[in-house]
């Protein structure tokens, strides 16, 4: 009996051993490329300041409606960096908060879309050849063959234009992309040996969806949601620029570009600031991504 | 009489099994679903269409009879049938902006857009085959490494933010080019096909054709560069690694010269996926057109269609988006057609 019991403690001990060691072998890959780790610490930073918005932000008051007219359209200078806007709210202090409403759009439509997507895409899989899976490889097909950022707007427009309604449109534009990469791969992995000896044993349908196929795909599909974060701010962006989206005086850096481009050509600086803070993040999310796409394909 | 038969349903079969003729019969289904598709949410939403149309200040009784006359006191599927009834007979609804019917603005609006993208058409494959085969030729050399410079700006820079900056500095700042609009004030073309470059040729204008092309270089060039830049550096890696292939090491062997290597037999093969990854390209381009035109005050379709989405102009984004849609899946065929002529492997598969 206690022999069992030792040997089940220390098998379980070497598990966690491989499973540390796997992650060291996949640090020291991510770490050889430079760009990558540029990357990562760009977001990190950013994702301090949009944290801690309130403390770093000169001027926190100026994110929302604030006035003071008597500051309006400064250039950049020692005071207010990026300069002020036509309220004479500081522009740097604004982006920083716009990086808060950046990365709550990657996180929100992210942790709607990857689920659903990758759920209905193993079910597709793995029930080949049914009804299911035409019922949802056919659906996705209808929503890819739009071009996302024109099924994205046309959503956003049928909607009342706020930012969490551009969110809204973003996720029902995106699924698709990942029940068709999800799809693939169980495709390939349905007939391996491991899934018909789970399924000879009797393992249920849960359990061989999520315990033998979903780790399988999981490095790809990672690698697939840091490079969307990129385009996830794209669209956002682009939404709220035309003016579907978040609505001023919200501190959202597309809505800020859409709404100090009407300044150009003399006050530049009050929409060449946000445009570079989006520039900034989806620069930074392809360094990442590009860094975990090489180490998945060195696997 | 049994042969016969036996004959023609084989061919049938044959013409069915054509790779190409399935893809369009695919397409015909998929662009049923998207009409589908946008007109359930473009009918589920809430607020009433009819009252929409008539204004707030409009009586009851007549917002009432017009909510008739739309028929949308009937279930949607019926709406939908009689929606796509009048599509089939060329009308597509009346527009709330406009007050003309969706197809006769539509026929009005897309030759600018069609004029905007073939440009950026031809300025995406100049521009990517030319910094992909510089670089492709010596890598991590000065050049390659700007076009890796480059080529990050251009996957990270939206294109309205490029619009944005050449606009402030090769119109505002530099004042070489126009800033706004597809012709100068004074300067007039008949209209024959509605682009106006080749109505300005056709008209003998030379003067209105220089004028257009320099008001489409700045529109065009923000929309092609996130696709040049992708496309370059495809190409790029492609041809380092078919240049170091075997059957170039045997052209070499045989003294054949560097160049006709390089651009007949390197070249060509190194092409296919550059070619396959412009069909994602398209879907962006086609996508940013609706803010680039917004930017350039560009009198096309996507503005037409940006207008249509602010004032929950209904039928004008239903039509606006399914000849988008129409115009991807025709972009995507062709786009395959390419490949296979690039790709022998492809043809035969096929």
């Amino acid at each position: 009996m206690s022999g069992t019991t030792t040997s089940e403690v220390k098998f379980s001990e070497l598990e966690k051993k491989i499973k540390r060691e796997n992650w060291r072998r996949i640090w020291f890959r991510f770490k050889k490329s430079k760009l990558s780790v540029i990357g990562l610490s760009m977001i990190l930073i950013l994702l301090f300041m949009a944290v801690f918005a309130e403390y770093i932000a000169p001027y926190p008051s100026h994110a929302g409606l604030y006035i003071a007219f008597k500051n309006a359209y400064k250039p950049p200078s020692l005071e207010h960096i990026l300069g002020t806007d036509m309220y004479g709210r500081d522009v740097f202090s604004r982006i920083i908060f716009g990086f808060r409403y950046a990365f709550m759009m990657i996180g929100l439509v992210l942790s709607i879309v990857v689920p659903t997507g990758v759920i209905l895409g193993l079910i597709a899989g793995y029930y080949r050849g049914t009804f299911i899976e035409t019922v949802i490889v056919r659906l996705s097909d209808i929503f890819i063959s739009l071009p996302p950022l024109v099924l994205a707007l046309s959503i956003a427009s049928i909607l009342e234009p706020n930012i969490f309604n551009s969110m809204l449109a973003v996720s029902l534009m995106w699924w698709p992309w990942y029940v068709k990469l999800t799809y693939s791969m169980t495709v390939s992995l349905r007939n391996e040996p491991f899934i018909l000896a789970a399924e000879s044993q009797g393992a249920s349908t849960l359990h061989i969806l999520f315990r033998e196929l979903l780790p399988n795909e999981l490095g790809t599909i990672l690698t697939k949601v840091t490079l969307d974060a990129g385009w996830v701010i794209l669209i956002g962006a682009a939404i709220s620029f035309v003016g579907l989206g978040a609505q001023p005086p919200t501190p959202d850096l597309g809505t800020m570009v859409s709404e100090y481009s009407k300044y150009l050509p003399e006050y530049w600086w009050m929409s060449l600031g946000p445009a570079a803070g989006i520039v900034l993040i989806i620069l930074a999310f392809n360094l990442l991504g590009d860094g975990i796409r090489d180490v998945f394909a060195g696997e | 009489m049994t042969v016969e038969n036996v004959t023609t349903s084989t061919r049938l079969q044959k013409i069915l099994d054509n790779y190409y003729v399935r893809k369009i019969l695919l397409s015909i289904v998929t662009l049923f679903g998207i009409s589908i598709l946008i007109f359930t949410i473009a009918r589920v939403l809430p607020g009433d269409p009819a009252r929409l149309a008539l204004g707030p200040r409009a009586p009851e009784d007549v917002v009432e009879q017009y909510r008739k006359l739309l028929r949308l006191d009937q279930p949607i599927y019926v709406q939908y049938f009689y929606w796509l009834l009048d599509v089939f007979n060329g009308r597509f609804g009346l527009s709330l902006v406009t007050f003309r019917d969706v197809l006769t603005d539509i026929i009005e609006f897309i030759p600018a857009t069609v004029e905007l993208i073939i440009f950026t058409l031809i300025i995406d494959v100049i521009g990517a085959l030319s910094l992909g085969v510089i670089s492709g030729r010596k890598p991590n050399s000065i050049i390659d490494n700007a076009v890796r410079i480059f080529a990050y700006a251009g996957i990270a820079i939206p294109s309205f933010v490029w619009a944005i900056i050449l606009q402030l500095v090769l119109a505002n700042w530099l004042d070489l080019l126009p800033a706004y609009g597809r012709l100068s004030l004074g300067i007039e073309v008949n209209r024959i096909t509605g682009l106006i470059t080749v109505d300005a040729l056709l008209n003998g204008n030379l003067v209105a054709f220089a004028d257009a092309i320099t008001h489409l270089i700045i529109p065009s060039l923000s929309l092609a560069i996130g696709s040049i830049a992708q496309e370059a550096r495809i190409l790029r890696a492609n041809l380092i690694e078919n240049i170091n292939k075997d059957y170039i090491l045997n052209m070499y062997a045989h003294g054949i010269p560097n160049s006709i290597i390089f651009f007949k037999y390197a070249l060509k093969p190194s092409m296919i996926p550059t070619v396959t990854i412009m069909t994602l390209d398209m879907a962006s381009t086609l996508g940013n057109a609706f803010l680039v035109e917004l930017i350039f005050n560009w009198p096309g379709l996507s503005r037409y269609g940006i207008t249509a989405m602010l004032r929950k102009d209904l039928n004008a984004i239903v039509g606006v988006v399914l000849v988008i849609g129409l115009a991807y899946t025709i972009a995507s065929i062709i786009i395959d057609l390419l490949v296979s002529y690039l790709d022998p492997r492809v043809r035969y598969k096929r």
